[in-house]
Formats: C-alpha cells, sequence, structure tokens
C-alpha cells in the first residue's frame, strides 16, 4: 500500500468517528440495541423443544385405551407349594404325615425341644399369666416382663452386655442391618448369605461389595482396593462406616466361616462384624455358644451376633446380642422392633425354659450333636452317588447328586420314595431372585436324639432311593 | 332379629338416655354418618407456643452437649468400645442429639413393662430413676392401671375363657413350633383350617397366613408389585407399607391423606404420561390404603376408592391392621362397614395383634391372588411357619366372632366408642378422626404437657399412650387412646374424671368449635 492509501483510510476512519459524535442517540442506541440482539441470537438462545400439549378428549382417549397387566400371572396348579405335605401332631424327632409317622430329617429342631414336657407346662403357664397375644408394639405397652427376663438372659448366656429380642427370626436380622447402615455406608457380604439378609442388605441401601463364597483372599482384594479409594479421599473415607456381614453356620452350604482371619482383618481394615448365628446357636461350640465359642475368640470382638430362635430353641422369634453400645441403638431404628406388634409371652417363656435346659446341660446336648453330625456325614460319603457339601460337625448337610443328575425333578423324586419308607426329607426351597441361587439340593438336619439305628435306616433308604433314581 | 340382639344387649348393660340413642345410630345406614370426620386445625397461639418449646429445647440440647463435650458434666450412656482404634465412629453425634437431648429426658412414658394380661386393666411395673431416665430400677411393686394404651378392640385378651382354654390344649397337641418353612415342611393342619376359616369370615376365595404382621407387608408387596408398576399410596400409611413399596422396585407416588381429588388427577396423570422419563406405559396401578389410620383416627373412602378404581382400571390393597374385627356391623372390617362387596377390593390385608389378642398376618383374595402369593412370598419360602398356640387362639376368636358372643362384644365397641368420643368432644378437646373409629387421638402439642399428660393420667391409675416426633408432625404431638369392647362404663368413666382433671390443670382444651366443658357440667345436663 502506498503512503496516499494509508492516509485515505485513516481519513475515511476518522470521518467515521466524527459521524458518531454527530449522529442521533436514538439512531446510536438503536444500532447498539440491534447489535446486542443479534449476538445474543447467535450465541445465547438454547432451541427450545416443542412443547407437546395433550387436549382434554385426547387425554381421555389414553386413559380409555391403557390396559394394565392382570395383577398376578397364571400359576401352575402343579407348583410345589401348593401340593405341599400336611402335618398333624407335634412335629418333633418323628412326624405324622396322613396317618402315618416318619422320622423327622426336615425340620430346624437341632436339640428337639419341641413337644418337651417342661417346655410345654412353662407356656402354658404364661397363657394363664399374661393370655396368647402381647396386644402392642414395644413402646406402647407391649414390653411384658417376660422379654426383659428373655433379653437379659440371652445376654448372659453369651457373656454380652444386652439383648434385644425380635417377634419374627425373618425379620431380625433384615431390620438390623438397615439400622445401622445408611447410603453412604460400604457391606462387606459373603455371596452365600441367606435371604433374609439379602433382604436387610438391600433396604440399607448402602454399597454392597459381594465376596466370594468363605474365600478370605477375594475379601481381603476387595478391602485393598477400598483402601486404595479411601487414601485418595481421606475426608470422605472418614465418613463412611463399614461392615462385614457373614454367617457362622451358613444355611444354604453347611459351612462354617473363617471367623479368626476375619477379626484380624477388622482391626487391620476399621470394619464391624455382625455374625449371624442362626444355625450355629445352640448346635456349635462346647456349650452351644457357637462358632466363637468354637474357635476360642473373644465374643467382645465381633460387633453384634444376631440368632433365631425358631431353630435349636424351638420357639418363634430371633434376637440380638452384644455391647450395649451397639444394641441398644435398635431400640428406636430398627424397623422390625418399633412399629412391630411384640413378641407373645408364651413363646418367650418357651425360649427361656430352653435356655435353662441348655444351660443346665451344659455340655453333654452339644457334645452328642456334634458327633452325631459326624458320624452321620461319614456314613452318607460312603453311599457311593451322593455328594454331601458342609463341614462334618455341622448338623446341617446338603445333599447333591453327582454332576449332570442333579435336578430338582430327581431330588423331588428321591424325597417322594423316602417318605414312602416313612423317612421325611425335604428339598431346600429358593426363591428364584436370590443373589446366588444354590445348586439344588436335599437339605438334611440332624436330631440329637437319633440314634445309630435311625441314622443307618436313613442312609439305607438313601441309597435305594438312588438307585431307583438313576435307573 | 336386630331388635332381639339390642334388647338382650341391653339387659345385660345398664344404659342411660343418651346410649339409648346412640344404640340406634349404630344400625342406621346414613352415608354422612358414615364418613363424618373432622380434623380441626392448630391454632395459632399452639402452633407458636409449640415451636418456641422445641427451639428452648434444642438450646438446652446443645448447651448440655457443650458441657459434656468439655467435660464440665459427665458422659452418660455407654461408649463405643471400638472408640479409640480408628474406626469411623458407628453414629453421627447429630443423629443421636434427639436421643440424647430430648428422648432421654422423657423416657419413662415410653416401654413401660407390664406383669399382668394386656386387658382393660393391667399391672405395670414400678420403674423408678434415679439420675434422670438414663438406667432404671425395678422396685418389685406393681401399678394397676386402667390401659387406654393396648390393642385390645374386641377384648380378647384375656388369660381366661374358651380361647385361651383352647391355646393352652393346642400347646399339649401340637408342641409351641414347627421350624419348617410352609413350603418344605412346616405346613399343619391347624394352619389349613384358620386359612379357611378366614376366608369363610371374610367373605373371599381364599387367605393366607403369616406369623407376623409387619412382615406380611414388607415381604409380599414385592410379589405383587415390581419394577415398571406405579402405587400410589396415602401419606400417612404405615411404615411396613412404604418398606413393602420400596423393597419391591416399582416407583411410588404419595397423595393427600384421604383426599380423593388428589388421587384422581395423580391417578389421570400417571396414565396419560406414563414413566416420568420414558414414557412408557404403566404395567398396572396398585392404590394402597389403610382401613383405620392409627394415629389419625380415621377411616379410609371405601366407596370412592371403588369407583376410582374402576373407573382407571388400577388395584385396591387396603391394610386393615386396626379395621379388622372392630368395624363393621359383623366385624369383617371397613368392606362390611360401608355395605360393599369384598370382590372389590382386590387386595385385603390384616393383622390378628389387635383385634384377635395374637400374633400375625393374612392377606385374602382370589383364588389366583393367593397361589400366586404362596408360591412366590419371602415368608412363605423362608420364614417358619405359625405356632400353634397362637393359630388356634385366632380361630376359637373368629368362632367367638361369628356367633352371638362377638355381636354383643362389637355393639359394646361401638357403644364405648360414641361414647367416650362424644363426651371428650363435649368438653372442648381436639379430638381427630371418624366417629366410629375406636382409635381417638386428642391433641396436645406441646411437648412438655404431652409429658405432662402421661404422668398425671398414670397417677391417676390410667395409661395412656403419648406419642409426638418423628412419629408424628412436629407440632401434632397427640395423645391416642384405643378402646376395647372389654372396657366398661365405670372405666370409661373414670378416665373420663381423670382426662377432665389433668386437661383443666394443664389447659388443654383447645378446640374453637366446641365450648370447653367441665365434666360435671355436662353430665349434669340430662
Amino acid at each position: 500500500m502506498t503512503r496516499g492509501d494509508i492516509e485515505s483510510l485513516a481519513t475515511d476512519f476518522y470521518d467515521l468517528l466524527e459521524s458518531f459524535k454527530h449522529a442521533p442517540v436514538y439512531h446510536l442506541s438503536f444500532e447498539i440495541f440491534l447489535v446486542l440482539a443479534v449476538s445474543w441470537l447467535v450465541f445465547f438462545r438454547k432451541p427450545r423443544p416443542i412443547e407437546k400439549k395433550l387436549t382434554e378428549k385426547e387425554k381421555q382417549e389414553l386413559i380409555d385405551e391403557w390396559q394394565p397387566e392382570p395383577l398376578v400371572p397364571s400359576v401352575d396348579p402343579n407348583h410345589p407349594a401348593l401340593n405341599v405335605r400336611v402335618l398333624d401332631g407335634i412335629v418333633g424327632k418323628t412326624v405324622e404325615i396322613d396317618g402315618r409317622t416318619s422320622l423327622n430329617f426336615a425340620t430346624f429342631n437341632f436339640l428337639n425341644f419341641v413337644g418337651k414336657q417342661r417346655i410345654a407346662d412353662k407356656a402354658i403357664q404364661a397363657v394363664q399369666k399374661y393370655g396368647v397375644g402381647s396386644c402392642g408394639p414395644r413402646g406402647f405397652y407391649g414390653t411384658i416382663d417376660i422379654h426383659l427376663e428373655l433379653e437379659e438372659r440371652l445376654a448372659r448366656f453369651f457373656n454380652c452386655e444386652e439383648g434385644i429380642i425380635y417377634s419374627y427370626g425373618f425379620s431380625t436380622i433384615a431390620s438390623i442391618i438397615p439400622a445401622y447402615s445408611k447410603r453412604n455406608d460400604i457391606l462387606f457380604v459373603d455371596e452365600g448369605v441367606h435371604y433374609a439378609i439379602q433382604k436387610g442388605v438391600e433396604a440399607s441401601r448402602s454399597h454392597v461389595k459381594w465376596f466370594r463364597h468363605n474365600d478370605i483372599a477375594d475379601l481381603e482384594r476387595l478391602l485393598a482396593e477400598q483402601e486404595i479409594l479411601d487414601k485418595k479421599n481421606p475426608k470422605k473415607a472418614r465418613s463412611i462406616r463399614r461392615f462385614l456381614i457373614i454367617e457362622g453356620l451358613y444355611v444354604n452350604y453347611g459351612d462354617i466361616c473363617p471367623l479368626q482371619r476375619m477379626v484380624e482383618l477388622k482391626y487391620k481394615y476399621k470394619y464391624r462384624i455382625f455374625l449371624d448365628e442362626s444355625v450355629s446357636f445352640g448346635t456349635i461350640g462346647q456349650t452351644g455358644r457357637g462358632v466363637t465359642e468354637y474357635y476360642n475368640i473373644d465374643r467382645q470382638k465381633i460387633d453384634l451376633i444376631s440368632s433365631t430362635l425358631e431353630y435349636a430353641v424351638g420357639s418363634i422369634g430371633g434376637f440380638a446380642v452384644g455391647s450395649s453400645f451397639v444394641v441398644d441403638h435398635q431400640r428406636l431404628s430398627a424397623q422390625g422392633y418399633c412399629f412391630s406388634a411384640s413378641l407373645p409371652p408364651l413363646l418367650a417363656a418357651a425360649a427361656i425354659e430352653a435356655l435353662n435346659i441348655m444351660e443346665e446341660d451344659n455340655t453333654t446336648l452339644f457334645e452328642t450333636i456334634m458327633d452325631k453330625s459326624k458320624r452321620l456325614h461319614k456314613k452318607i460319603l460312603s453311599i457311593k452317588g451322593y455328594i454331601v457339601n458342609g463341614d462334618e460337625i455341622s448338623p446341617l448337610k446338603h445333599l447333591r447328586l453327582t454332576n449332570a443328575l442333579n435336578t430338582i425333578g430327581r431330588l423331588e423324586e428321591i424325597v417322594q420314595f423316602a417318605q414312602t419308607r416313612d423317612i421325611t426329607i425335604t428339598v431346600a426351597r429358593y426363591l428364584s431372585d436370590e443373589h446366588r441361587l444354590p445348586e439344588p439340593s436335599i437339605r438334611l438336619i440332624l436330631n440329637v436324639e437319633m440314634n445309630d439305628e435311625e441314622l443307618e435306616f436313613l442312609c439305607t433308604v438313601l441309597q435305594e432311593a438312588l438307585v431307583k433314581v438313576t435307573t | 332379629m336386630i331388635d332381639s340382639i339390642t334388647s338382650t344387649v341391653h339387659e345385660k348393660i345398664k344404659m342411660d338416655k343418651n346410649n339409648y340413642k346412640y344404640d340406634c345410630e349404630l344400625l342406621t345406614n346414613n352415608e354422612d354418618d358414615l364418613q363424618s370426620e373432622e380434623f380441626e386445625e392448630t391454632p395459632l397461639y399452639a402452633a407458636v407456643l409449640t415451636y418456641i418449646s422445641y427451639a428452648i429445647l434444642c438450646l438446652f440440647g446443645w448447651l448440655r452437649d457443650f458441657l459434656r463435650q468439655s467435660n464440665i458434666e459427665t458422659k452418660r450412656g455407654a461408649i463405643d468400645p471400638n472408640a479409640s482404634l480408628g474406626f469411623v465412629p458407628l453414629y453421627q453425634s447429630y443423629e443421636s442429639f434427639y436421643t440424647r437431648n430430648m428422648y432421654t429426658r422423657v423416657r419413662d412414658i415410653f416401654n413401660r413393662p407390664i406383669a399382668s394380661v394386656p386387658g382393660p386393666q393391667f399391672e405395670l411395673t414400678e420403674r423408678l430413676s434415679d439420675d434422670y431416665n438414663w438406667t432404671y430400677r425395678f422396685t418389685g411393686k406393681t401399678i394397676r392401671a386402667i390401659n387406654l394404651g393396648s390393642y385390645n378392640y374386641l377384648g380378647f385378651a384375656e388369660k381366661t375363657g374358651p380361647c385361651a382354654t383352647e391355646s393352652m390344649n393346642a400347646i399339649k397337641s401340637f408342641g409351641i413350633a414347627t421350624c419348617s418353612t410352609s413350603s418344605e415342611t412346616g405346613t399343619q393342619r391347624y394352619q389349613i383350617e384358620l386359612e379357611q376359616l378366614l376366608a369363610t369370615f371374610l367373605g373371599v376365595e381364599s387367605c393366607i397366613a403369616f406369623g407376623m404382621g409387619f412382615a406380611t407387608n414388607a415381604l409380599n408387596i414385592p410379589v405383587i408389585a415390581s419394577k415398571g408398576d406405579l402405587i400410589l399410596s396415602d401419606e400417612l400409611n404405615h411404615i411396613s407399607l412404604i418398606l413393602g413399596m420400596r423393597l419391591s422396585g416399582a416407583s411410588s407416588q404419595t397423595f393427600a391423606h384421604n383426599d380423593m381429588n388428589d388421587l384422581e388427577k395423580k391417578l389421570r396423570a400417571a396414565i396419560v404420561q406414563g414413566h416420568p422419563r420414558t414414557n412408557r406405559p404403566w404395567k398396572k396401578i396398585i392404590i394402597v390404603v389403610e382401613g383405620v389410620y392409627s394415629m389419625e383416627g380415621s377411616i379410609c373412602r371405601l366407596p370412592q376408592l371403588i369407583e376410582l378404581k374402576k373407573k382407571y382400571k388400577a388395584y385396591l390393597y387396603m391394610d386393615e391392621a386396626h379395621s379388622i374385627g372392630a368395624m363393621g356391623k359383623h366385624g369383617r372390617g371397613i368392606v362390611d362397614y360401608f355395605n360393599m362387596d369384598t370382590k372389590d377390593v382386590d387386595i385385603l390385608m390384616g393383622t390378628f395383634t389387635k383385634s384377635f389378642g395374637s400374633a400375625g398376618g393374612y392377606i385374602a383374595g382370589k383364588k389366583s391372588l393367593i397361589d400366586h402369593i404362596r408360591i412366590n412370598s419371602h415368608a412363605n419360602n423362608y420364614a417358619t411357619s405359625m405356632s400353634a398356640p397362637i393359630v388356634q387362639q385366632i380361630i376359637s376368636s373368629l368362632h367367638l366372632l361369628s356367633g352371638p358372643e362377638g355381636k354383643k362384644r362389637i355393639y359394646q365397641l361401638a357403644d364405648n366408642t360414641r361414647y367416650f368420643r362424644q363426651k371428650l368432644v363435649d368438653m372442648g378437646f381436639i379430638i381427630y378422626g371418624n366417629k366410629n373409629s375406636p382409635v381417638v387421638p386428642m391433641l396436645l402439642y406441646m411437648p412438655a404437657r404431652v409429658t405432662r399428660f402421661n404422668r398425671e393420667m398414670l397417677r391417676r391409675g390410667i395409661a395412656v399412650v403419648t406419642v409426638g416426633f418423628p412419629a408424628t408432625k412436629l407440632l401434632e404431638a397427640r395423645v391416642r387412646f384405643c378402646l376395647s369392647a372389654a372396657h366398661t362404663r365405670q372405666m370409661l368413666d373414670a378416665a373420663l374424671k381423670a382426662i377432665d382433671e389433668v386437661g383443666t390443670d394443664i389447659s388443654i382444651r383447645y378446640s374453637t368449635r366446641h365450648e370447653h366443658r367441665r365434666l360435671r357440667d355436662i353430665s349434669s345436663e340430662k
């Protein structure tokens, strides 16, 4: 560009500025407004979606057209749950079905307290004093002095500070877990826990980390991963509570948890242990005090032990024992405790009398049941064609056929055949939405008063059944 | 036939002129009368004073917490055994603020242990505290009191009589428990007998019973509803229903308490819009209500609900925990009370704790529904079956209910209800709920008055249940009287006299719609 061009440009620019000064105000403001409007249109306006507004007529059409599903899907009338065996009389060591008496290897009556005279007498006395129902929740005159006595006795039995009782076994652990563990907390749960624990875990809305059944290495891996996450955000980590939920003796598998290592890890990774001893209470340990006694672990190291009164004790209900600090919280926060009617006093009286028998007996009953469980285990192992899962001292055993033969149909046939030979056993029933559905099995339960002949008879019948089913 | 029954009732109970009038009202089918409810608004001065009370309590709570933190005051309560080991604290301190500073002060009015049958009169174990309710000691003595707190609507909480005798026989014949689930080897013949008897009593096709009422809701709603369904529930539903809805995975919305217009609006919006984000139509819609709401004393509006449900093709789930046995001419619950058809309610649920003096719950409806529940219920597959004496108590009381003894009890309960409510309203207290509901909530508002009322009533030999936050709204703390057919006129009069005295003492006559009167002024008007 020549000097002349630059000069003319400068003059033009100067003229432009002059014209701005001389332009009327309204013109200038109009121009500025236009510039602003265009830039807003280009940069800031979001395209608005076209909203569809339905007319009343269209809404009514939608309402008229809508067809709901039927309330429930159609059911199979041959489903086993609709065709159960009907029992008569006392369901003790023997059970009466359709007029025939058979040996009972199906109910959780480990110590044979069902039908015991002294327990029945105490229950009858309780009806004569308190009536049948308790007519209210614990907070509103549903607390009867016999409940307080039972809680104290249970705490004393386990050598813990405090106990608390619930009116239903299933609701016990299902109410306990959500009372402590909330949305931000982490639960490390064994995959093989029973359904009530799964429901409790679901109700708590916490983060759940499942580890493979009884696999300590898998648990350590999960704990190590969590530790790495904690180091990244220490402030958040200080507000997340951690719990380990395990069973003493697993109902679905019949094996015992590796408790010592879990207690060691507790102090390393700082989680609290909730131990569910539904099956192991009254069956494992020298005096029936469960897995902590069996492994000789200090019970104060377990934060909470929950169990049920519906198995060994032969009553109805559930309970939890532990330190006062932990247990007392449930009295205001556990839904199954606060918002539900309390345990009928006659069932509490039966439970107290059962505890009396257990304490008076001290070791005989429990040594016997562990011994017989071992003998039964050996006997069944000697039958070719069956796989038995579970620890040898466990009075609860899962019986399966080998490999591909193991179907529910065949197991049901075995159960029916056994019934014709006056042995009552049962296929373990599960719902399809279990977290990890166990393989089909027959759940064998040992009653402490079974003698050797009866165990032999059981094995004979199982052998015959096997032959019938596999040919 | 009806005249002869009322005349026998008249012979056995002394009635005065007023009561004769109530009996005639019981037999009318006046639609307005069935649904007449009153919920007087909170008076402004009561609301203001209540807020101030809670503010003062909070202030003191913070002060005491501060004193405890700085070790000027000794810390009470249990200590975490894991405290010094670096564990994350089990409870946040703000969660237990309420427990430490408000609940513990008044703890003695809750959880009172009893030492006798929870009948119309019972024995409370005396417990005293030397350290302001942190610990108790039992003196060994008992206090005799009139029981206005237990759920004993038909008076079946008895230790003598045919029900108790048959339960004791059941213990001898069947033992205490079966130790097995119903789907395995736990179904006893008496269980089947109970289910058939209950189905006949309610007038439905089929029925299934469980061992715990709370679990009946929480474990069976997931079987009926699932992901993709919509549940419309009343805002004041019981927590067992809310837990069941949560566990089912279905979406849920609440509608204003007993407000049928709000429900209809929500039904229309739900069908038209479908799922909020994807607009997929709902698979089915279930309306969940209770028969009698235990904190309000109100009754659900069944005729309008059935109309709505038919119009919009929804399903109705009615929880009759408090109304089965207590409402209706034959004790069959709300359906009987409104004279409607049981087939219109899809799922009827109830409990045995309140009117039958036992324990447990049931679900009743069509056979297809009950079969589906039987196969898929969590309780049927994992929880042990019911105990024999418990079942026998229900069977005995059902037999009694179907006979003349039952009619007598039902009439007595209805009579007690009308009498008690009318007297309280005449005295000028604010009473919520339907005229016929045996649950009588009386509003007290201020936390200090709630506590004082409870303690003063006990001093006069009447045991009552008072509830405050968080069971009710913050402002609406109340005392809830539960009437029973076993209460005699003398017991009710003694209770009314005590309420009159205490009510005057602590000024809880809040009503602006009714005149404030003393009991002697009402009685002298006859």
